[in-house]
């Protein structure tokens, strides 16, 4: 048996570099010893990006994307296709659970400065995925045809509006309509099916390559690359990814699965959180809800737009919010990666930084009152503070010696 | 990868105990892994089966048979296929065994073209009507109904007794279903499950009231 | 760690968040069990006959209810089908939303995921809280669904309700009448508004059965996958452990 693999292997390897990216990749590529719980989350995300693919696939062999038939459709899974209910929970389940995946994996960067030189790149290119995520979640919750998917895409379209001269043409051009419409079902199911599955296979991939280029920063934000045994060349605070992580992150994933099947079976709605409630109702282009609200991982981007009183600021303010993120790699002018080693300020900054994104969060949800929009544009204050003062307070800050190996 | 290469690569200071049990944890979470990857897969293959929906479009159909001239078919449609019962006369029964010689499978050997109850000369339970799936066995066009006498039936055999004619590639079916030897059709017409609910009406597509094909 | 624990200590906030429903009227609490087979069953003929003259759960299908209710076709067919013979058939309706809308205002709407999209409670309530109010095309109102276009169908149940008022000051000392609680108009209908509330309950565990008739199979299958990954984390543990001496 042995033989029949060692002569396979052999026998494509001499036409595809199998080994040579198996080891490259995975034997041979050497990650810090010392990754804690936050660097479960990127294999997390890749597990539920193919999860998601899986399951959407099976979806869409039953759904059908006109506005006539699509929300009997969704209600035809649910009840006629044998576990059809089981692949749409795991499907609305794994949208939510990714955002929160892919928070706590940036959140991870902010901590221990993952995106600083030299992996700005790599920072960046995340970006574009979480960019794209954004999208491809908008351009599914449209599918189900419900309340809620069809004010909340008239109302998000509805803001390109905003933009001088050729917003509103605009608008029209994105929904082939004059309102959200059946034209406008039928090409989000296409870019949600088709074109931003495969760019988001491709970023990954190129996210992937980025991160093995320059190899992986840790807790400490030391560089393992700079201490290397002399015989072999392997950073001496090194592992090889296989079999050591790959072993501790089936760990993860076991446990992700578990939290995962837990909502899917016991609480796939979520309180309402993860499938609204009035998305039980089919859409009804006469008839507004008295309450439009994002899904939860959209809602602090929908505070800060709602807390400028101007339509298109209110847009600047909501892009900034995002556009500043990709800035980090340069506002944050510390010498310093990891936050073990930064000062108070930087602590305090984020801590700020973490209460006013919850903050808004919550009030994204909320229906508008004047004490709410106070607050909406203080946090809003505090969020881009957080970032736009950075050049100077992470420059101020005292920080702690940096060790030259990784501490446990 | 195999377990050899587990334990190939350990440190030099691994005991052989250790090794022991590296392989055997390695092996059993792959088994386990395994086993719940089947389990994982089994919705999804499911889903893929017709749904309760094309179940129930495909649910057994009820047909009243009293009106059928002698000799006359009645076509009805079941599953998205052509039904056909046809009212056979004794003249056409007692002809059926005289052209045993010149068929493929006279007596119906082949199982799973008929149920049992129609593996007999008539190929049905009543033996004046016939029920059958009117799609020929060779690549499922429909053939057609050519009676005994009729001008075209001059066409496809000296002695025509009645039966079916497919034109796509001309295979031909007798008056019972049954194919004709020397044409491209390998079996016979294919009989559905029936039951009789009372002499005039039959239920297409299932062997009893309760039990759906 | 710090972090972590200002993380953790943040997202426990979330369930209270969760809670926080819209204002308006209190409800009542339907206590709704859908595994109580003989009370979806009273559910289901109380849904076909009052309520499947204007109201269709065209994403239900007869069979189903049979299947999970424990109904045999003839029973289905003699109690629960009354427009069409096919037990494969859905719980359609003859009236088209282009009528309904001409008669009602508006078109009566399918119920199948009603009791997803407005809650067992708010449904329960809704049902009880019908009352005489001449002002309105039809003659009745109600508390929880103001100027509904429903009319009473179920009165003959539970009896007329009337409105019961109390005198409300707002802040210019305006003094207004307020709706405090409805009361039957005939004390003599008492048990039978008691007898009342059982159907109602009855009613809704059954629209919360449509409503998704796969949740009892989600929780039977539910922990057997979640034992199963249990028992894999166990192994995976070991695995992992098992490995990672080697580092230090």
């Amino acid at each position: 048996m042995n033989k029949i693999l060692t002569a396979s292997t052999e026998w494509v390897d001499t036409r595809f570099p199998l080994t040579k990216m198996w080891n490259e990749h995975l034997a041979q590529y050497y990650a810090p010893k010392n990754f804690n719980f936050w660097y479960y989350f990127g294999s997390l995300a890749l597990l539920v990006l193919v999860l998601q693919i899986i399951t959407g696939i099976f979806l869409a062999v039953n759904y059908k994307p006109d506005a006539a038939l699509a929300f009997g459709s969704v209600e035809y899974i649910m009840r006629d296709v044998d576990y059809g209910w089981l692949i749409r929970y795991m499907h609305s389940t794994g949208g939510s659970f990714f955002f929160l995946i892919i928070y706590l994996h940036m959140f991870r960067a902010l901590m221990y400065g993952s995106y600083k030189k030299p992996r700005e790149l790599l920072w960046i290119i995340g970006m574009l995925i979480y960019a794209c995520l954004m999208a491809e979640s908008f351009l599914g919750y449209l599918l189900p045809w419900g309340q809620m998917s069809f004010w909340g895409a008239q109302v998000i379209i509805s803001l390109f509006g905003a933009i001088p001269y050729f917003g509103e043409d605009l608008t029209v051009w994105i929904r082939g309509d004059y309102v959200v419409a059946d034209a406008t079902l039928n090409r989000f199911f296409v870019y949600h099916v088709v074109l931003v599955p495969i760019i988001l296979l491709a970023l990954v991939a190129v996210h992937i390559i980025a991160l093995h280029e320059v190899g992986s920063n840790n807790p400490d934000g030391v560089e393992i690359k700079k201490n290397k045994d002399p015989k072999t060349g392997i950073p001496l605070d090194g592992i090889p990814f296989h079999p050591y992580y790959t072993v501790k992150d089936i760990v993860g994933i076991v446990v992700f699965l578990i939290l995962f099947f837990g909502v899917v079976f016991y609480a796939p709605a979520f309180g309402g959180y993860f499938i609204e409630y009035n998305n039980f109702f089919p859409a009804d282009p006469m008839k507004t809800p008295e309450h439009i609200a994002p899904l939860w991982y959209f809602t602090p981007f929908y505070a800060i737009l709602r807390a400028v009183p101007d339509k298109l600021l209110g847009v600047v303010a909501m892009g900034g919010s995002i556009v500043v993120l990709f800035l980090l790699p340069w506002l944050d002018r510390s010498s310093v990666k990891s936050i073990r080693y930064k000062g108070w300020i930087f602590k305090f900054a984020l801590v700020l930084f973490v209460i006013s994104f919850f903050g808004l969060g919550y009030l994204g949800m909320q229906p508008v009152t004047p004490m709410k929009t106070y607050f909406a544009q203080l946090f809003t204050f505090i969020y881009f503070a957080f970032f736009l003062l950075m050049p100077w307070y992470s420059k101020m800050d005292k920080t702690k010696p940096v060790p030259d190996r990784v501490t446990d | 990868m195999s377990t050899a290469d587990v334990t190939d690569r350990c440190p030099k200071n691994i005991t052989e105990a250790h090794k022991g049990r590296r392989r055997f944890l390695v092996a059993a979470t792959t088994a386990v892994g395994a086993v719940g990857a089947g389990f994982a897969a089994v919705p999804f293959v499911m889903s893929l089966q017709p749904s309760a929906k094309t179940q129930a479009a495909g649910a057994p159909i009820e047909v009243d048979i009293s009106k059928i001239e002698d000799g006359s078919l009645m076509v009805r449609e079941w599953r998205g296929k052509p039904v056909w019962i046809v009212k056979r006369t004794e003249k056409n029964l007692a002809e059926l065994s005289s052209l045993n010689d010149k068929l493929s499978d006279p007596n119906s050997e082949v199982t799973g073209q008929q149920p049992d109850y129609a593996k007999n000369l008539a190929r049905s339970i009543k033996p004046e009507y016939l029920v059958v799936i009117g799609i020929c066995t060779h690549l499922g066009c429909s053939p057609t109904h050519i009676k005994k006498g009729d001008a075209a039936g001059a066409d496809i055999d000296d002695d025509w007794k009645g039966g079916f004619f497919c034109p796509c590639h001309g295979s031909k079916f007798d008056l019972a279903g049954r194919v004709y030897q020397g044409v491209p059709a390998p079996t016979n017409l294919v009989v559905p499950p029936y039951i009789y609910l009372s002499n005039t009406r039959i239920l297409v597509g299932a062997d009893s009231s309760k039990g759906v094909a | 760690m710090i972090m972590r624990r200002i993380i953790f200590a943040l997202t426990l906030l979330l369930p209270a968040v969760a809670l926080s429903a819209g204002g308006g009227i209190e409800l009542q609490k339907a206590h709704n069990d859908i595994t109580d087979i003989a009370s979806l069953q009273t559910g289901a003929k109380l849904f076909v006959n009052y309520c499947m003259g204007c109201h269709s759960a065209k994403y239900v299908r007869f069979q189903r209810i049979g299947k999970d209710l424990g109904l045999t076709d003839d029973e289905l067919k003699e109690n629960l089908m009354f427009n069409t013979e096919k037990v494969g058939d859905t719980m359609s309706i003859a009236m088209g939303d282009n009528d309904a809308k001409k008669w009602f205002g508006a078109a009566p709407p399918d119920l199948s995921v009603i009791a997803r999209a407005r809650g067992t409670d708010w449904l329960y309530s809704y049902l009880l809280s019908f009352y005489l109010d001449p002002s309105r095309p039809l003659g009745v109102n109600n508390l929880v669904f103001k100027d509904v276009g429903m009319p009473h169908v179920l009165w003959e149940r539970q009896g007329w309700q009337k409105p019961v008022y109390e005198d409300v000051t707002n802040e210019s000392d305006q003094t207004h009448k307020v709706i405090k609680s409805l009361e039957l108009v005939d004390e003599a209908d008492k048990e039978k508004a008691e007898q009342y509330k059982k159907d109602m309950r009855n009613l809704v565990n059954f629209l919360e059965y449509i409503g998704e008739p796969a949740k009892l199979e989600r929780h039977s299958l539910g922990w057997k996958v979640l034992l199963f990954l249990l028992f894999f984390l166990g192994l995976a543990i070991a695995l992992k452990k098992e490995y990672w001496r080697d580092i230090h």
